[in-house]
């Protein structure tokens, strides 16, 4: 039978189930963020919608609270899958006063977590790369078993930060894993303008890692090379720079319009073998997905979205007299 | 108490820091071997080089990995070589170190120590005597410490170590070997965001930081020898936070205030003072607020005969006290 041969890496089905549910929730969060925009709720959104499978099927990996996870403005689909919440991530779209991330002072998708090694981000492209190897360089200098994976997309590959901090890694063999995000368009500017080289995986060679591409659209491929990066940084055999090939499906943010520079029939094209259709499809033929289920975890990933959204809504904004507060430690 | 240079105080504070609390490093470019001004000598010996490490020539990675490391419960001091190279890491220390605690509304904190030999005078030509810390000093969620003083700069820089923030922590070059002062050798912390009346005066006040503040001290000894004027000088020592009660307090006594930085005059660290003096002490003021600084071209040229030329000294200190008196 053809669904003996399918690798499911190891995970078990509570666990591909679980993959597939985060991956739902992902898109659910970003189609509302940018529904909600339009309607004039906030005043920003940045969708992850077609990188669901390069972000649940790497920081799947990820062990919440121990390991250290650095990522980008789209990281919806990481910070949900290392364990932030709907409503985490309405609140940070509200701006609200308990957003955990920034208590409204950080745009929206900027996710950080203390508790669950969420590292705060900011705007310019890459500089959280460096940050990533010095998190990793202290958790070799001081023995801890922690592994930390950076986010960043492909625009991301041409900053010097990013080229810095291959190379400070690459030296000092650290437990750090560089996953690029790669979609082809840095807002408007396309991939071809971005590098001469067809995968930049390639350049992990010239730090002195190893470099893969993988099929961000397969989301257990996209797990199975974050797993065995994830363990060689455990076994202290150093960095690993993987390139998740994908498609975003949306715009890049609320102010963008992307049928400027890309045509409907690629963004439909893509649409047919993005990452959600393709494990759908896979868990229908392992048996562990019929109508019933697909619609009961539609039904719970609604809800909770709803929930997350009145509840952020409601929820009151930060007081102008704490504006000064925490610039420095008090 | 031993006499010490500015070298040997920033040697001797950032070591016992290093043996007070295990969570200390310091890297950058050759400290390894010692580093080119000698700050890091005898490191690698005493605590290792997992301890005091060489990185490659990156100063963006030595910052935002210091950053990553502070993030990870380690007390990381930065050094870039000279501070005319910090440019390529400002984007770290400005858009990141500075607003990592703020914007994750008090959550992470950076505790981390930028070192950088900063200043003119030694004929190191345009790229090795910048002064860059009014940038630094423009930007909520830093401090800014510009020492030349040896006994300033053991306590400050402990203190910068102990801080639970971001500190820019510039010493002049020129008065590494050139300035020696008593230092203790036991532990002495000075707290960040507090100034020194250096000397007491009660005709102006001159408010300097660095190596000025140097060549204030001994224009303002000839001042009162050659021509009687008492000069208050006021060495600011940390420019963020900046201790404008002494500052104030100073000016509201002797009704003059004069103002000398080694930086470029126009938008320079100086401007700041003379807008706090104008505001808060017009009242008291019996004669204009001025600047002493160098004049718009680049510090400094390699050529002796053009760096004597436009970098401010004692004498130009002297001369600007002499005019204000006379007002």
């Amino acid at each position: 039978m053809a669904v003996e041969k399918v690798d499911t890496a190891g995970l078990t089905d509570q666990e591909l189930l679980d993959v597939y549910y985060k991956m739902l929730l992902t898109r659910a969060l970003s189609q509302r963020m940018r529904v909600l925009q339009r309607m004039g709720k906030g005043t920003f959104a940045v969708s992850a919608e077609g990188h669901e499978g390069a972000q649940v099927g790497s920081a799947y990996v990820l062990r919440p609270g121990q390991d250290w996870t650095v990522p980008y403005y789209r990281s919806v689909g990481v910070a949900v899958t290392v364990g932030m919440t709907a409503r985490d991530v309405m609140m940070a779209f509200f701006a609200r006063r308990d957003d955990i991330s920034s208590g409204g002072r950080n745009m929206p998708n900027h996710f950080s977590h203390r508790e669950l090694r969420i590292v705060s981000g900011s705007a310019p492209v890459a500089t959280q790369v460096p940050h990533a190897v010095g998190i990793a360089l202290a958790s070799k200098l001081r023995g801890l078993d922690e592994v930390t994976f950076v986010y960043f997309g492909d625009g991301a590959t041409s900053k010097g930060d990013t080229h810095e901090a291959m190379n400070f890694a690459g030296v000092h063999r650290l437990p750090v894993v560089f996953i690029c995000e790669n979609n082809s368009y840095a807002i408007s500017v396309h991939i071809s303008k971005q590098m001469a080289v067809e995968n930049v995986s390639i350049r992990a060679q010239g730090y002195g890692f190893p470099g893969v591409t993988v099929d961000g659209n397969d989301v257990l491929a996209v797990y199975r090379a974050a797993l065995e990066a994830h363990q060689r940084a455990r076994a202290g055999e150093g960095p690993t720079f993987i390139e998740v090939k994908t498609y975003r499906l949306a715009p890049h943010s609320s102010d963008d319009d992307d049928r400027r520079y890309r045509s409907r029939e690629e963004v439909e094209a893509w649409s047919q073998r993005e990452a959600i259709v393709r494990f759908r499809a896979l868990l229908q033929e392992l048996g562990l997905l019929n109508q019933e289920k697909e619609e009961s975890l539609n039904r719970r990933v609604a809800r909770e979205v709803d929930e997350a959204t009145d509840y952020a809504e409601q929820a009151p904004p930060p007081d102008p007299a704490t504006v000064f507060r925490h610039l420095y430690a008090e | 108490m031993a006499v010490k240079t500015l070298i040997e105080a920033v040697r001797e504070a950032m070591a016992e820091e290093m043996r007070r609390d295990p969570r200390v490093i310091v890297f950058g470019e050759d400290v390894e071997e010692g580093g080119v001004f000698r700050a890091t000598e005898g490191f690698v010996q005493e605590f290792g080089r997992e301890r005091c490490f060489d990185t490659p020539l990156a100063e963006s990675a030595i910052v935002g990995v210091a950053i990553g490391a502070s993030l990870n419960g380690l007390l990381p001091i930065a050094e870039i070589q000279f501070a005319d190279f910090i440019w390529p890491a400002v984007d770290q220390i400005i858009n990141e170190a500075a607003r990592i605690r703020w914007r994750s509304n008090g959550a992470w904190g950076c505790p981390i120590v930028v070192r950088a030999p900063y200043g003119a005078g030694i004929r190191g030509g345009p790229y090795h005597s910048q002064s860059v810390e009014s940038v630094f000093a423009h930007v909520p969620g830093l401090k800014v410490v510009c020492v030349a003083s040896p006994y300033d700069a053991k306590g400050l820089l402990k203190a910068a170590i102990r801080d639970p923030d971001p500190v820019l922590f510039f010493e002049h070059k020129r008065a590494y070997r050139l300035v020696r002062e008593e230092v203790p050798e036991d532990d002495y912390v000075l707290p960040l965001g507090q100034a020194a009346v250096k000397r007491e005066g009660k005709d102006i006040t001159l408010v300097s930081y660095g190596m000025m503040a140097q060549h204030a001290l001994k224009a303002a000894e000839r001042a009162a020898e050659e021509d009687g004027i008492q000069v208050e000088v006021i060495d600011l020592r940390t420019l963020r936070p900046l201790d404008s009660e002494t500052v104030l307090a100073s000016v509201r006594k002797t009704g003059k205030a004069l103002v000398a930085y080694e930086d470029n005059l126009f938008g320079g660290y100086g401007a700041e003072i003379a807008a706090l003096i104008a505001e808060e002490a017009f009242d008291y003021l019996d004669g204009p607020v001025t600047r002493l600084a160098a004049p718009d071209v680049p510090i400094s040229p390699f050529s002796p005969a053009l760096e004597d030329a436009i970098l401010p000294g004692e004498e130009n200190v002297l001369e600007a006290i002499r005019r204000l008196a006379a007002y």
